[in-house]
């Protein structure tokens, strides 16, 4: 098991945060080796987590650990980003199976 | 009634205590709203924002938030230290809180669908809740382009922001980055968004100095002055802005005379001249301008007033060595500090950096004559253009600061006619004295003649002055020539008796 540590910034009540949050949850269903833990933060409610991880756009997902740290930025629709930008794999058993 | 009526429709508005800024937009920066402050790269737009910052928190407490987009907190607190602002004290103070919306360096950033700015509003909104902030300054929002592929959405986005400002309650400066000094006003197309104010920077090489203006191109539902202003970047006071053409002819006329150092010439004067005048001494080089200047700070320092000599031909030395040999002690004068002598290359600066000195020297020192040898060095340094904004600068402030001055040109005629200086700031000027060489008889001799005094009789001759030891000493007037400032004299004797005699007794004299 593979713990992801994310943080989730986006606007509660907001258009593109739901179906962030929705995107999420079902790259989490189909890795399901990793362990995601995701801080989900709403901006409005505590914007000063926004300004400690400097973010200007919502939804943002930061990806800090495993290190390096990254950002993405939207509502994690185009999944193959989202899936390469995580560095997101599937299991080397299945990897094995497949080849 | 209807004036009433029109203000209440006219914005209100924001001084932004950036001096001349006020001046030009009538009052100050629309109050409550946003103003974009378009230029090119190096144009000032980062030090008018922090300035603008500054000068609400010294001169009315009013806490500021600045948004930087391109620099650091850090770079930018180094940045503006540069102005001597302690910038660093007033955000440990709490008064200026500094929001860093820089990309974080070494982090990849990736797109993956559909996003908004929100949370860059809801970081504004909250550090200016936070502060009290009455002013935000956002610098420079073309750097947020580049971070984001769909500049729609980051266009549609700061619109937003600027909405949001707007219901804030705060004045707001946008600095955003030109591509050229001319065409699009702004890059990415943010001119179609905040175009309610838009203040434009700019800074041309011209006559190979660099001349920055500011132009208000647009202040919706409220008044402003049009065209370019110049102003100045330096590490004292950050910008100021000259507001020529917005000056306004407010100064008071003084009836009280004083002495021009040469007694013969006050009473070519008709008594002495206007205590806050502007005289124009003008002559071909070595004709005594100098000298007269060298007179007129005596006048003052003997009398144990201040006064100040801004000079542009010669150095410190040579000026103390030719008042000494015409009897006048400048170095004692300055040890006692009734004289200040400020020596520059006319080179040295653009026009709007020697007026902003000649200002903070005069307000510095206070003194209450002021000269300036002369002021067709500085013409030759700058474009006509400039040169006249240079002397109308100077002439009023001067004249605000009810002082006398006196400036002098060097005409490249030996013998007369006139130079560039001449026509643009003869009708600026109250006085005009001219000094001319006279050719009689083969001999060259020196004339001068009060050509204008503004508000008072004076004397039409034309007289012979000679430069002794003791300073200028003025005669007669020259009979029997006429065509002396054409620079031909024609002599016009009434029969040659007479010249015989004037030659003789010229001869018994000798």
């Amino acid at each position: 098991m593979r713990t992801i540590g994310l943080k989730l910034f986006l606007v509660g009540q907001g258009a593109f945060g739901q179906e962030a949050r929705d995107n999420l949850t079902a790259l989490e269903e189909l890795f399901p080796d990793y362990q995601f833990d995701v801080d989900v933060i709403d901006v409005l409610e505590n914007p000063e987590r926004a300004v400690e991880d400097r973010v200007i756009a919502t939804p943002t997902l930061i990806k800090y650990t495993p290190l390096p740290v990254c950002r993405i930025v939207g509502d994690l629709s185009d999944r193959e980003r989202v899936i390469s930008a995580l560095g997101l794999r599937v299991r080397e058993n299945s990897n094995a199976d497949g080849g | 009634m209807s004036d009433e009526g029109n203000k209440r429709l006219e914005l209100e508005k924001l001084p932004s205590g950036i001096e001349g800024l006020d001046q030009i937009c009538q009052g100050g920066l629309p109050k409550g709203r946003s103003t974009l402050v378009s230029g090119t790269a190096g144009s000032g737009k980062t030090v008018l924002a922090a300035q603008f910052l500054k000068a609400g928190l010294e001169n009315w407490g009013e806490k500021g938030v600045l948004v930087s987009f391109e620099e650091r907190p850090q770079d930018m607190i180094r940045n503006v230290t540069a102005f001597g602002w302690s910038f660093q004290g007033s955000v440990d103070a709490g008064d200026i809180a500094i929001i860093d919306a820089t990309p974080v360096a070494g982090e990849v950033i990736v797109e993956a669908g559909r996003y908004d700015l929100a949370a860059l509003m809801a970081r504004i909104e909250y550090v200016v809740s936070q502060t009290g902030a009455t002013r935000v300054a956002i610098d420079a929002i073309s750097a947020l382009f580049p971070q984001f592929s769909d500049h729609q959405i980051v266009r549609q986005e700061l619109q937003r922001v600027v909405n949001g400002l707007r219901e804030l309650g705060v004045t707001t400066i946008i600095t955003m980055e030109r591509e050229a000094e001319d065409g699009q006003i702004a890059r990415f197309g943010v001119e179609e968004f905040v175009t309610d104010n838009v203040l434009l920077l700019r800074n041309r090489l011209e006559a190979e100095k660099r001349r920055r203006t500011v132009e208000v191109l647009k202040f919706r539902g409220t008044a402003h002055h049009k065209g370019e202003f110049p102003f100045t970047i330096d590490e004292q006071e950050g910008i100021t802005i000259i507001p020529l053409s917005a000056m306004e002819l407010v100064q008071r006329s003084s009836e009280t005379r004083i002495s021009s150092g040469v007694r013969e010439l006050d009473v070519m004067c008709g008594g002495g001249m206007f205590r806050d005048s502007i005289v124009l001494v003008s002559g071909a080089t070595g004709t005594g301008k100098t000298l007269m200047v060298t007179e007129f700070m005596k006048a003052a320092f003997e009398n144990g007033e201040r006064c100040i000599m801004f000079a542009f031909e010669e150095s410190r030395d040579q000026l103390i060595r030719n008042a000494r040999s015409w009897g006048v002690d400048f170095e004692e004068a300055i040890e006692k500090g009734h004289l200040r002598l400020i020596c520059n290359y006319p080179e040295s600066k653009g026009l709007e950096d020697h007026l902003i000195q000649i200002k903070r020297e005069i307000d510095d020192f206070k003194p209450s004559r002021m000269a300036v040898d002369s002021l067709s060095a500085l013409e030759r340094v700058s474009t006509l253009k400039s040169f006249r904004e240079f002397v109308i600068g100077i002439t009023s402030f001067v004249k605000l600061r009810e002082m006398a001055g006196m400036f002098t040109n060097t005409t490249a005629m030996l013998m007369g006619g006139e130079s560039v200086t001449e026509t643009h700031i003869s009708t600026i000027t109250d006085s005009i004295v001219l000094l001319r060489y006279v050719e009689l008889h083969g001999e060259m001799h020196r004339g001068i003649t009060v050509l204008k005094m503004r508000g008072s009789w004076h004397d039409k001759y034309i007289r012979e002055y000679l430069v002794t030891e003791s300073g200028m000493a003025i005669k007669e007037a020259f009979q029997g020539v006429s065509g002396i400032l054409a620079g031909n004299p024609v002599y016009s004797y009434r029969d040659e008796s007479t010249q015989l005699k004037q030659m003789f007794d010229a001869e018994g004299e000798g």
